[in-house]
């Protein structure tokens, strides 16, 4: 509570040392000589990153600048007006109309937070910071609650972390890149999306099925980008505070500096930590981790619009130490207490350069370059884990056109080095390994501007363990009217599966290890290989005025080869390569409608085919629902003069049964969990442009699992199992949390 | 003899980048008359569907087209009849008045403003 305290009491020290304000009101006289208020008026100071826009009635109000006192009021169709404000604490302006002179275009109209287009030839869902936003906590992991397209599980009972799936499928066979260069992979497979906190996210692009080629060739059921904030774009300050009911609290500032008039950088600082200890089931054990940890990144920004030139440089730091396990100082143990560390620290550095030929504007080239390691220790009772990775990644872009616009190709070359170094379990067995890869691609898109699109891409990769091999994919996009689209993608992909750090749930049993085949080059096993194709319709419609549209999806993934982790027998864990049929095949049809100008709501209804054959019959995955029902509805009112406002949103989640793998101690089940429901809810009080708070409830439905550690009583045994976790842990959580825009 | 696959690849790409310095390709911006995104819409799709025309951008608020053509393919006149006829004025071409009468509400730059 203390941390908390302190951080309402910095709050309170900020807000008053918060500059005054000018405030004001504009508006322009029309030809019939009546006043009219202006919406959407910039205002800002001469030479300075301050500026602030007029609301609905013609208002506005800017913190009083001490470098200048010169105000710039600038609007789509009136003439630009510079005025020395001197002393001044209330300024009221008139603009003078201009039809001659403009130099830009305002839209104001409030975008929906989820966007998916009619124009893009795949099938990409565009996901703002504000959608974000609406799941408060925390980071990137825990932020897909309100998006459909992505399901969010538990992996296990110890750990606390969620993974994300798309089309059935778990996140190893999604390809998850920040701003185009691949990030969470390998080593930090498991945990790495929750080390992304989301308030440093611009936005995210989620392709659904086949994406491009451009990326690599490691993408099976769909690709994740995340956009990471701008030093350009951003506040110059932002602090945000969370605080939830279960102890977690989360810290986050942020600082935007211009240095040159081409330079800008942004520091963001991402500080979480909770020491608190709940066994609310009282199985002995914690059921969440404390942890501390925080993140540190530092990027600059190159922007040099005449000579078409963009560079980003970043740096970057993160470290998080979490603890689990049982209870010991409140259990009086006779034998050694079972207790976990996962120790995690990384660090990052990127470098991107971009360049468009200002004559030729359809000409462009683009170099990344990007290193990291990644290094975790952690034990599980008395099984190990470490994994250590070194990646470097570089990739070249070329843009340009065949004949015309129309016609578009990019080319380039990618290269990527992996080297893993692992410890495993309680004999601490070394893997090491190297995976070197080179490639080239090309891929060609069309579009008539009309109703026929498509992206066609190759790539070739030389890969030092998986071999050589072509990668072919294909988009296309066919919209027969207005409001009706087709999209079809076929394309394949494969991936080097690092079984241990991608399951890494199997330390917190007391499975033992199986590795069945012993010929492959990683851990004996073979590369997966899969084919994705897929068919998507939508239609929009409008329905009382207000618009909505239908989106039908049907994805299949056909795996060629999969290493095939099975958790079918009690007390073992194998892994061995597929040897018969394995898919995934997924269906979801969602309804999304504009209730009214202040109501948005979504819905969706998801079928999960996913098959495999194991040593022991062709069954569902395990803990995979078949079907799942989603609902959510925002509202929010409109804004007052003053910027005022409240946000409310609601989610539905029903989940299916899903199929138990046997164990004892789960008998009751009768091999499927039951189906059950999961609320969450957030409230948001805007007090100004500035500043508000949130308040919202996570599972406020209350349903948990009863027994989610099997054998909790004899953690060393053959027995004891905390992944077959089929629904939350934790009970209701409440949060609250401040964001504060300076 | 498979890294030159990839050197392949690669290198095809420029055959296509050197068009800069080719005397054939002409930079050009002309004043087409119009004031809205249909307009935009309409405009561009006409022009960059002619043979020999690169790249074709219009904006609204300055009514510039930038062109990107192949000199020896198109010429300049000819792009502004092609426009001319899509019921949008140029310098050198009038767009015809039933053509014109036949757009949209919201295109008839002639009455309305920008928007």
């Amino acid at each position: 509570m203390n941390f908390f305290l302190r951080i309402i009491f910095l709050l309170l020290v900020i807000k008053s040392y918060s500059q005054q304000y000018l405030t004001g009101k504009i508006s322009y006289i029309n030809k019939e000589n009546q006043t009219i208020n202006l919406e959407g008026v910039s205002i800002f100071w001469l030479d300075s990153s301050v500026g602030v826009i007029s609301d609905q009635n013609g208002f506005y109000s800017i913190p009083l600048e001490k470098s200048t006192n010169k105000l710039v009021f600038k609007s789509l169709g009136f003439k630009n007006d510079v005025i020395i404000i001197g002393d001044l604490k209330e300024y009221n302006h008139i603009m003078t109309e201009d039809l001659n002179e403009l130099d830009e275009v305002v839209l104001s109209k409030r975008k929906n937070t989820i966007q998916k287009s009619y124009f893009k030839t795949q099938n990409i869902v565009n996901v703002s910071s504000e959608e974000l936003l609406k799941a408060a906590c925390c980071n990137v992991s825990e932020s897909f609650e309100t998006n459909p397209s992505i399901d969010v599980s538990y992996s296990n009972a110890i750990t606390g972390v969620k993974q994300v799936r798309m089309l059935g499928l778990e996140s190893p066979y999604l390809l998850i890149t920040e701003e185009n260069i691949p990030m969470v992979r390998g080593a930090s497979q498991v945990y790495g999306l929750s080390f992304i906190p989301g308030p440093w996210v611009e936005s995210m692009q989620i392709t659904k099925g086949t994406g491009s080629v451009v990326n690599g060739f490691e993408s099976i059921s769909g690709q994740i980008n995340i956009e990471l904030k701008k030093p350009v774009n951003d506040a110059p300050i932002f602090i945000n505070v969370f605080r939830s009911g279960m102890g977690r609290n989360e810290l986050n500032f942020h600082l935007n500096k211009k240095l040159s008039s081409k330079i800008n950088t942004i520091f963001l600082v991402h500080a979480d930590n909770n020491s608190s200890i709940h066994d609310n089931n009282y199985d002995g054990f914690l059921d969440h981790p404390t942890f501390n940890g925080f993140n540190l990144f530092n990027r600059y920004q190159l922007t040099d619009l005449e000579n078409g030139i963009v560079s980003f440089l970043g740096l970057r730091y993160m470290k998080n130490d979490k603890e689990a396990g049982e209870d010991a100082a409140n259990l009086k143990l006779k034998r050694m207490a079972w207790k976990s560390q996962i120790n995690t620290d990384r660090f990052d550095s990127n470098f991107k350069l971009g360049y468009v030929n200002p004559n030729i504007p359809y000409q462009s080239v683009g170099f990344q370059m990007a290193y990291s390691t990644h290094n975790q220790n952690s034990f599980f009772g008395i099984r190990n884990y470490d994994i250590k990775q070194n990646s470097f990644y570089t990739s070249f872009l070329y843009n340009s056109i065949i004949g015309n616009t129309l016609n578009k190709f990019k080319t380039g070359l990618t290269f990527s080095y992996d080297d893993f170094e692992e410890f495993v379990d309680s004999n601490q067995i070394n893997y090491n390994r190297i995976d070197k890869s080179i490639g080239g691609f090309f891929e060609y898109s069309y579009d008539n501007l009309e109703d026929l699109s498509l992206v066609a891409g190759i790539r070739y990769d030389i890969h030092n363990t998986l071999g050589s091999f072509f990668t072919p994919r294909l988009n296309l996009r066919y919209q027969p009217f207005d409001k009706s689209v087709f999209r079809f993608s076929i394309g394949s992909g494969r991936k080097a599966s690092n079984i241990f750090s991608e399951n890494q749930e199997i330390f917190s049993t007391g499975r033992t290890i199986n590795l069945v085949n012993r010929n492959g080059n990683f851990y004996g096993l073979n590369p997966e290989k899969a084919l994705n194709y897929g068919l998507s319709f939508r239609q929009g419609f409008n329905l009382n005025n207000q618009d909505g549209d239908i989106t039908i999806d049907y994805y299949v993934t056909d795996f060629d080869n999969q290493i095939v982790v099975d958790w079918e027998n009690q007390g073992e864990l194998s892994f061995y390569n597929l040897d018969g049929k394995s898919y995934a095949k997924s269906f979801q049809i969602e309804v999304d409608y504009s209730v009214s100008n202040n109501i948005n709501f979504k819905s969706a209804f998801k079928n999960y085919n996913v098959k495999k054959q194991y040593n022991s019959g062709f069954k569902q995955n395990p803990l995979t629902p078949k079907n799942r029902f989603f609902m959510n509805i925002d509202f929010f009112s409109p804004k007052n003069d003053k910027g005022q406002q409240w946000k409310f949103d609601f989610t539905y989640n029903r989940v299916g049964k899903q199929r138990l793998p046997i164990h004892a101690d789960q008998s009751l089940y009768m091999g499927w969990s039951p189906s059950y429901t999961l609320l969450n809810t957030q409230l948001t009080r805007v007090f100004s442009e500035k500043f508000e708070i949130y308040l919202g409830g996570e599972n406020i439905g209350n349903y948990t699992q009863n027994n989610p550690i099997l054998d909790s009583d004899n953690p060393f045994g053959t027995n004891f199992d905390s992944t077959l976790i089929f629904a939350p842990i934790i009970a209701p959580m409440l949060y609250i949390g401040v964001r504060l825009k300076l | 003899m498979k890294y030159l696959f990839v050197f392949l690849f690669f290198t095809t790409s420029f055959i296509f980048s050197f068009q800069k310095d080719d005397p054939k390709t002409v930079n050009s911006t002309i004043k087409v008359s119009g004031v809205c995104e249909m307009c935009k819409s309409r405009i561009e799709k006409g022009t960059i569907k002619l043979k020999g025309v690169k790249y074709a951008n219009w904006e609204i608020i300055s009514n510039n087209l930038s062109l990107i053509y192949n000199s020896k393919k198109i010429k300049l006149d000819s792009i502004k009849k092609k426009i001319a006829s899509l019921g949008h004025d140029t310098d050198k071409f009038k767009a015809p008045i039933d053509v014109y009468e036949r757009l949209p509400e919201c295109c008839h730059y002639k009455t309305s403003s920008i928007h």
